[in-house]
């Protein structure tokens, strides 16, 4: 038969139904009369006809249902069902909102968190084809990845057949000075393919091309969508216009479409040509590691194919090269090719997975909180079940409305939880670590609400199932008859290992979080090697045509520092090139002149002023300090760290050493540069870091003069409010200066391990969410308990138990489940330390003191949450009870 | 209810719908018949035959209207349509050969 014209009978029927309810009830009537008349012709009583004709007839209401059943859409049995879980939950309402608040927790924190991890490890990159995207970096001997050189890309790029487009890029940061305040960009330098490998062409103009990336070739710049309009009014009439950078004119040439995401420098506006020089000078910058490789495979050429060409054309390349490897370090042992997205997640993806983990169990806890209260509620209600049994309803239907209350539940609360995981994505945003890629993707969208709406649903199907599966049919028989004693031993036996399932699962996070924090702990302890109390630091970027010559420049900070000197209240202060802790990375290799076959280990490079070391208040271990007479024509004078002099002097003096470091490499030409002191040692990349060898020459003795200068001031009083002061002072040598970066030094120590700071955070509030809910969690089930043994409690003190032994039954019942609670969270615990060990700092994942602390808080709370309903049984008047009874 | 056999599963439709070639007839009638015809071995319950109706109503096998019965009260009588006549042609001869199957199971095994 055809189902189109059943389901338009079906449609008709539901539109009509009053109609068709009464017709049938009707119908149902006559043939009953018709029975009773029968069995009255047969010789029945009246009455007992009448009884025998309903009898034969059946359960009325049954056959009501079966009948409407037949023609029914699915859903009004739904609508029905909605309806009653309505009316349950508004009648009960703080069970409603207990329930509706824990969840919209739980579910909302997942959803926030989610939210976050998403773009960043699941979804593909926002580009075409991103699996043919590749990051490519040198190999250093020990298989590390190392950023790549010029002189390298230039190679691969001119013999490798493996890529449809190839390009390197670094960071470039142009002054505007045109306009009132000087505005610093954030912006790159790449080579032509850079925009080919992402896939993404300029939306107006056009793409860089090879004569563009000429060395001292024409300055052109493709703006960002956002900038383009900010700046420049949306105007299409930009392109062939020049604008002023760093005090040159650049030609713009094209603007980056809206949307696109440049996930290698996401905060990047505006692009120009590398523009290095392709004859690779041996001491030239050509030579630095500091460029990152970008590819775009050709179809069908895998990552692995592409690193085994690059292996292969290595050789014959560095042998060519051999002067220009040499100054940096040698070749590299071959190239490493991996995804674009495993390699920006690298640093991260321990911490997201771990802070996905945790928040998993937060909602699990919530979870199984909740059910709990459901089945404390399904216990309530087995009188309510057993009557809409006997009356006819179905077991399905049964398990139905117990499932669409849970869903119901479930969906209030997810509703909620938009609002949480809304507010808990902004405080995720505000405290993110600053490494955290994709942050721009970072939102509330369709997937996401996907995600929540998937898991709302779980929830609430096995809401519903849990306490449904309860139902069994010999409950349903035995509940009407209100003899609760011998059916409550299901109910309680499933709550108390829920219970202990919670106390399990906060105990995992409690461990978790204190091993978190016993790491930070650590770290925070380790000494910088510097004072960073009363500092103020900021970043002074000198970018525009003023200073032409290095010593122009020079001459351009050393005043600049001596107007910050007279600030009152300033005590002292100094550049230098790199700031410690504060994501400055600047190593250069080192050539001993007393180990001439030694490979040039690397050391950190600090070009600075001789104030440095009394500002930072770093050490002098042995020698001197530099002062102000090391200056060209004086020989070179370096001061190294206590780590360099170790590694590299175990067994002699390095006073009088002589050095050459990174361009001077290997030219005997250049002078040595004299070891005149050592000082103590400065953690640069990070506290956690190993040992940081490095070495200190004053900024008129190195090679150049940098740009960008980190200006570091001690002050006597609040540091931080000095920071406008010290920005006048600087304006007040050159007002076309940017100033950039500015924090207090305590402020750059915190932020340099945020992302542990940031794990911390949120196993520390997960984990309290999770005691809170433990705690609950057992004092929930333990008043439950009390309740329903309180005539057991009666018989036993009417017997003669004294209160103290009545307290000590509960307490201990309810210890009883902590305690195996524990055992059970201690197993897991161990397993899931082991998935943190990448975020542990100097203690073992197994680390007894955090366990036993972690144990003892867990017992203690959880020993609050016994002692109110053992109370309250120790109260039981023994004599109301029995009376009762 | 021991030794009454109880119907075997699908049958009910075809017992409905051959009962209604003779004539319209309403529930309690069909249920009736079908007791009467099978001499008191067949019961139908009341229980069945209400959701069964409703399901050849459904699927068009028959139609139903109201019309007064023979006790002088207003009742759903069910007639067998074109469609549930061709249905019942298909299930009576599916049925033959059912039961001629197992007949042949139950002499020969």
């Amino acid at each position: 038969m055809d189902p189109l014209i059943e389901f338009f009978r079906k449609l008709s029927r539901l539109l009509r139904r009053e109609r068709f309810h009464s017709e049938l009830e009707e119908e149902m009537a006559f043939h009953r009369e018709r029975l009773e008349q029968q069995m009255r012709d047969d010789g029945v009583e009246d009455e007992e006809a009448g009884y025998a004709a309903r009898r034969r007839f059946g359960n009325e209401l049954q056959l009501r249902e079966q009948s409407q059943d037949v023609l029914s859409f699915r859903f009004e049995p739904l609508l029905q069902d909605l309806r009653y879980a309505l009316r349950q939950l508004g009648k009960n309402f703080w069970f409603s909102a207990t329930a509706v608040a824990i969840l919209a927790l739980g579910i909302g924190a997942t959803t926030a968190i989610f939210s976050v991890v998403n773009p960043i490890l699941f979804q593909p990159l926002p580009y075409s084809h991103p699996e043919r995207m590749a990051m490519i970096w040198e190999a250093r001997n020990d298989g590390s990845p190392l950023e790549v050189s010029f002189g390298s890309f230039y190679g691969l790029r001119q013999r490798s057949r493996s890529f449809a487009a190839i390009a390197v890029e670094r960071a470039w940061q142009p002054t505007r000075s045109s306009t009132a305040e000087p505005e610093r960009f954030d912006g790159q330098r790449v080579t032509p393919g850079y925009f080919r490998a992402l896939g993404v062409l300029p939306a107006l103009g056009r793409d860089f091309e090879d004569a563009d990336d000429r060395f001292q070739g024409p300055n052109v710049t493709i703006l960002s969508d956002g900038l383009w309009r900010r700046r420049f009014g949306g105007d299409a009439a930009i392109i062939g216009h020049d604008i002023t950078l760093d005090g040159n004119l650049y030609t713009v040439i094209g603007v980056m479409p809206r949307g696109f995401e440049n996930v290698l420098s996401p905060s990047a506006q505006l692009w120009a040509p590398l523009q290095y020089n392709p004859s690779l000078p041996p001491d030239g910058r050509e030579w630095g590691h500091h460029l990152r490789m970008i590819a775009r495979l050709q179809p069908g050429v895998s990552r692995a194919q592409a690193r085994s060409e690059l292996d292969a054309i290595l050789p014959a390349w560095a042998q060519a090269h051999a002067p220009g490897y040499t100054s940096s370090g040698g070749p590299p042992t071959g190239f490493l090719v991996d995804s674009v997205q495993a390699d920006m997640t690298r640093d991260v993806r321990p911490a997201l997975l771990a802070i996905l983990g945790a928040v998993a169990v937060v909602l699990l806890i919530a979870c199984v909180n909740v059910t709990n209260l459901l089945l404390a509620r399904a216990a309530q209600r087995r009188g309510e079940f057993a009557m809409r049994a006997a009356l006819g309803a179905s077991r399905a239907r049964l398990a139905g409305q117990l499932i669409t209350e849970g869903l119901l539940l479930a969906f209030i609360g997810g509703l909620f939880a938009v609002a949480v995981a809304e507010l808990g994505l902004r405080g995720l945003l505000a405290l993110s670590p600053p490494e955290l890629p994709r942050l721009a993707a970072v939102r509330l969208n369709g997937s996401v609400f996907a995600f929540a709406t998937a898991i709302t649903t779980l929830v609430g199907i096995a809401f519903g199932l849990f306490p449904a599966l309860h139902i069994s049919r010999r409950e349903l028989q035995s509940g009407i008859r209100q003899s609760s004693d011998r059916t409550v031993s299901g109910h309680q036996t499933t709550r108390r290992t829920l219970v202990m399932v919670e106390v399990a699962l906060a105990l995992v996070l409690l461990v978790s979080a204190g091993l978190l924090l016993r790491s930070v702990q650590r770290i925070f302890a380790i000494p910088p090697g510097f004072d960073p109390s009363h500092m103020i630091t900021m970043q002074v970027q000198e970018a525009g045509r003023r200073y032409q010559s290095d010593a122009d420049r020079d001459r351009y900070f050393t005043r600049t520092a001596d107007a910050v000197r007279r600030i009152p209240g300033v005590v002292s202060a100094a550049f230098t090139s790199q700031l410690p802790l504060s994501g400055d990375f600047a190593t250069y290799g080192v050539q001993f002149e007393a180990y001439p076959n030694q490979s040039f280990a690397p050391a950190f490079r600090y070009a600075i002023d001789p104030d440095y070391f009394a500002t930072m208040r770093i050490p002098l271990l042995r020698g001197r300090l530099l002062d102000e007479h090391d200056r060209p024509p004086a020989p070179v004078a370096v001061v190294i760290s206590e780590s360099l002099a170790r590694h590299n002097f175990a067994d002699r003096d390095p006073i009088g050493q002589r050095i050459r470091i990174g361009p001077d490499i290997g030219h005997a030409d250049r002078p040595w540069a004299v070891i005149v002191g050592v000082v103590g040692d400065v953690k640069q990349a990070s506290l956690s870091g190993g040992e940081p060898d490095a070495v200190y020459a004053t900024r008129s003795q190195w090679s150049w003069v940098d740009n960008a200068q980190s200006l570091v001031v001690r002050t006597r009083g609040d540091a931080a409010a000095m920071a406008p002061a010290v920005r006048a002072a600087i304006w007040s040598v050159d007002k076309d200066q940017p100033v950039e970066r500015v924090a207090t030094m305590d402020a750059i120590v915190a932020a340099s391990e945020s992302q542990r700071h940031f794990a911390l955070v949120l196993f520390e509030g997960f984990a309290l969410i999770a005691l809170l809910l433990a705690a609950t969690g057992i004092y929930g089930t333990l008043a439950g308990s009390v309740t329903e043994r309180t005539r057991e409690i009666g018989v036993r003190s009417a017997l003669g138990a004294s209160r103290g032994s009545i307290l000590g039954l509960i307490f201990r019942q309810g210890m009883g489940l902590a305690m195996m609670g524990v055992a059970i969270g201690f197993v897991g615990a161990i397993a899931a330390s082991r998935a943190l060990i990448t975020l542990l700092f100097g203690i073992s994942p197994l680390d007894p003191v955090t366990y036993m602390g972690v144990i003892a808080l867990l017992l203690g709370v959880s020993a609050l949450a016994c002692l109110v309903p053992a109370r309250r049984a120790a109260g039981i008047d023994p004599a109301i009870t029995l009376r009762a009874e | 209810m021991a030794g009454k056999p109880e119907l075997m599963p699908g049958t009910l439709d075809l017992l409905i719908l051959k009962t209604l070639t003779r004539a319209p007839q309403h529930g309690y009638g069909i249920a009736l018949a079908i007791k009467r015809l099978s001499d008191d071995v067949l019961t139908v319950e009341e229980g069945s035959l209400y959701p069964a109706l409703q399901r050849l109503l459904l699927r068009g096998l028959v139609k139903a209207e109201w019309k007064m019965s023979e006790t002088n009260r207003r009742a759903r009588f069910y007639t067998l349509t074109a469609a549930g006549r061709k249905r019942l042609g298909i299930e009576m001869s599916e049925f033959e050969r059912m039961v001629a199957a197992i007949g042949r199971v139950l002499q020969n095994a």
